[in-house]
């Protein structure tokens, strides 16, 4: 099996506080990675650490190496916004930009990189959109702003946004938790069909979820990583007492 | 209880309107003599003759030249002060440390707390003869050619007056928009950061997000620059004049209104032609003001996309 990502001593601090403590990880290339664990276990700031986005928050440090395609991220030469042009994230809450149209939305990262030609602009929004099932949807309405869409469909746009500039890796950090049931199972039927293409990551704090999206589980507990496994032996056959005491809901 | 309080507070509402009424109610009944004898006229005369220079002519009031003057050095300054402010107002909400946030934040209300006589003095002895003997020549040397910046060089003039006008605007201009943009969901720039860009990408996206607060920053500004009288009043020139390079002296509504009106006593068309020039001030700010908040609503309407 080939790793996208390897992660190796990692240590994150928000000023003082530790809240993750010598991460070794290795995620593999084309499947669904879940991170699950008790709210506040550092799910969220794990993946922050993936696209180098924990350093921008107040107080946020890193140390360690996180390897993507075996090249060391935190390297002291490495550009952030060229590993974020690599590594997509879709939110919790959908937040796609009110002020841009549908278009725009998904357009917007293509033109931070400087693509300005119209046709293929034209063709790689269509294509996200086509990806994420929106097409169908909004394609008569793709000058709206992408605020005027239903929740499901922004976080749709949002994760059709991610698409667009053709990241190796999607980090999802709990994107159906301000969701509706329907609209969820439509994002995990999205997920399921993109891991064929992209590595993903997806933070939930929802255990039924990362057993039906996801291929592998890790579960993070105060900062730690219990126990990292194929989805099913975790589920099915945990290692460790505290990690069944998690998915049999003693805590949580 | 809550039914007697909802009167009440109605009651204070109400209170706005009342104000504004009465006040355009006097001011017309003030210039209603000034209104009767010139009509149109008034608006677009370049003449101010309250004492003709022989006895059998009329008094003559026209206030093109104060329009002029005042839209000028009004949008001029807003020229000036809007790119400065909203570089000020970006770098405290996106790019500076916020220890230094703070002094900054602080020194720039500072600045709009000065009174504005304060800032005419600095104008007379400070601005003035930098300007006169090291910018404008230079100025003029390098813009000759156009007819703006013809002309021999005054010291107090149009271009001295939206200089003096946009210092005095940049507090309020910045102070606003740093809290426009500070009002930016961190979701938004998280979003196009996690797209991959740079600070400067996410500060236009921070921009565009913010753009009717921008505008109605903006727009507060031109208001305040309009009807700001003291400052520019000691650094126009106070020449009533229709002038055609930014070196000349000018004049404002507000200016002529507080050099004349204690002077205005007779005749009484005097009076009320100056409480029209009052008038005319009112009607431009209150335009302007409503513009600026048709504008604000257009554009969070576009943003809302419904």
């Amino acid at each position: 099996m080939s790793y996208k990502i390897e992660i190796e001593d990692l240590n994150a601090w928000f000023n003082a506080k530790k809240v993750l403590k010598d991460i070794y990880m290795k995620i593999p290339e084309k499947a669904v990675t879940a991170i699950i664990g008790p709210s506040g276990c550092g799910k969220t700031t794990l993946i922050r650490c993936i696209n180098r986005m924990h350093e921008l928050s107040p107080g946020g440090k890193v140390s360690g190496r996180v390897l993507l395609n075996g090249e060391n991220i935190y390297a002291k030469d490495v550009d952030p916004v060229i590993i974020r042009r690599k590594v997509g994230m879709v939110f919790q809450k959908p937040n796609p930009f009110p002020m841009m149209s549908v278009y725009d939305n998904v357009a917007a990262g293509l033109k931070l990189t400087g693509l300005n030609d119209k046709s293929k602009l034209d063709e790689i929004v269509e294509k996200s959109l086509k990806l994420t099932s929106l097409w169908e949807e909004v394609k008569n309405e793709l000058h709206k702003s992408g605020a005027s869409l239903s929740g499901g469909q922004q976080q749709r746009l949002c994760i059709a946004r991610a698409l667009a500039v053709e990241p190796e890796v999607i980090l999802m950090d709990e994107p159906t938790s301000a969701l509706d049931p329907l609209a969820s199972a439509k994002i995990e039927q999205l997920i399921r069909r993109l891991s064929k293409k992209y590595t993903i990551i997806i933070v939930t704090h929802n255990m039924q979820q990362a057993a039906r999206v996801s291929d592998f589980t890790g579960f993070l507990y105060l900062g730690e990583l219990v126990e990292f496994d194929e989805t099913k032996k975790i589920f099915e056959n945990p290692k460790t007492e505290l990690t069944e005491k998690y998915i049999t809901g003693e805590f949580g | 209880m809550d039914k007697l309080f909802n009167g009440f507070l109605a009651l204070i509402a109400c209170n706005v309107f009342v104000i504004l009424f009465l006040m355009l109610y006097k001011i017309l009944e003030g210039a209603r003599l000034s209104l009767q004898t010139y009509g149109f006229s008034f608006f677009w005369g370049a003449s101010w003759e309250p004492f003709p220079p022989t006895p059998d002519m009329q008094p003559s009031f026209g206030v093109l030249p104060l329009i002029q003057g005042t839209l000028v050095t009004s949008a001029m300054a807003l020229l000036l002060a809007t790119p400065i402010s909203l570089g000020i107002g970006l770098t405290l909400s996106e790019f500076s440390p916020k220890r230094l946030n703070f002094l900054v934040s602080f020194l720039v209300e500072l600045l709009a707390a000065i009174p504005s006589v304060i800032y005419g003095l600095w104008g007379i002895f400070i601005l003035i003869p930098f300007l006169q003997n090291h910018i404008y020549p230079a100025l003029q040397a390098t813009f000759g050619f156009i007819p703006l910046f013809q002309e021999s060089i005054r010291g107090p003039c149009v271009l001295t007056g939206s200089i003096v006008l946009a210092v005095m605007i940049i507090p309020t201009i910045s102070a606003i928009s740093r809290d426009v943009f500070a009002a930016v969901p961190d979701s938004q720039r998280e979003a196009i950061i996690a797209l991959g860009a740079t600070r400067w990408e996410t500060a236009r996206m921070v921009m565009s997000y913010a753009r009717s607060g921008v505008i109605g920053a903006i727009i507060l500004g031109l208001g305040r620059a309009v009807g700001e009288t003291m400052a520019i009043t000691m650094v126009i020139g106070n020449s009533f004049n229709l002038f055609n390079s930014l070196f000349d002296p000018s004049y404002t509504l507000a200016s002529i209104i507080a050099n004349e009106f204690t002077e205005a006593s007779s005749p009484p068309v005097y009076i009320s032609a100056l409480i029209e020039v009052g008038l005319v001030l009112f009607v431009l700010n209150l335009a302007i003001n409503a513009f600026a908040i048709v504008i604000v609503w257009q554009t969070m309407k576009r943003v809302k996309g419904s």
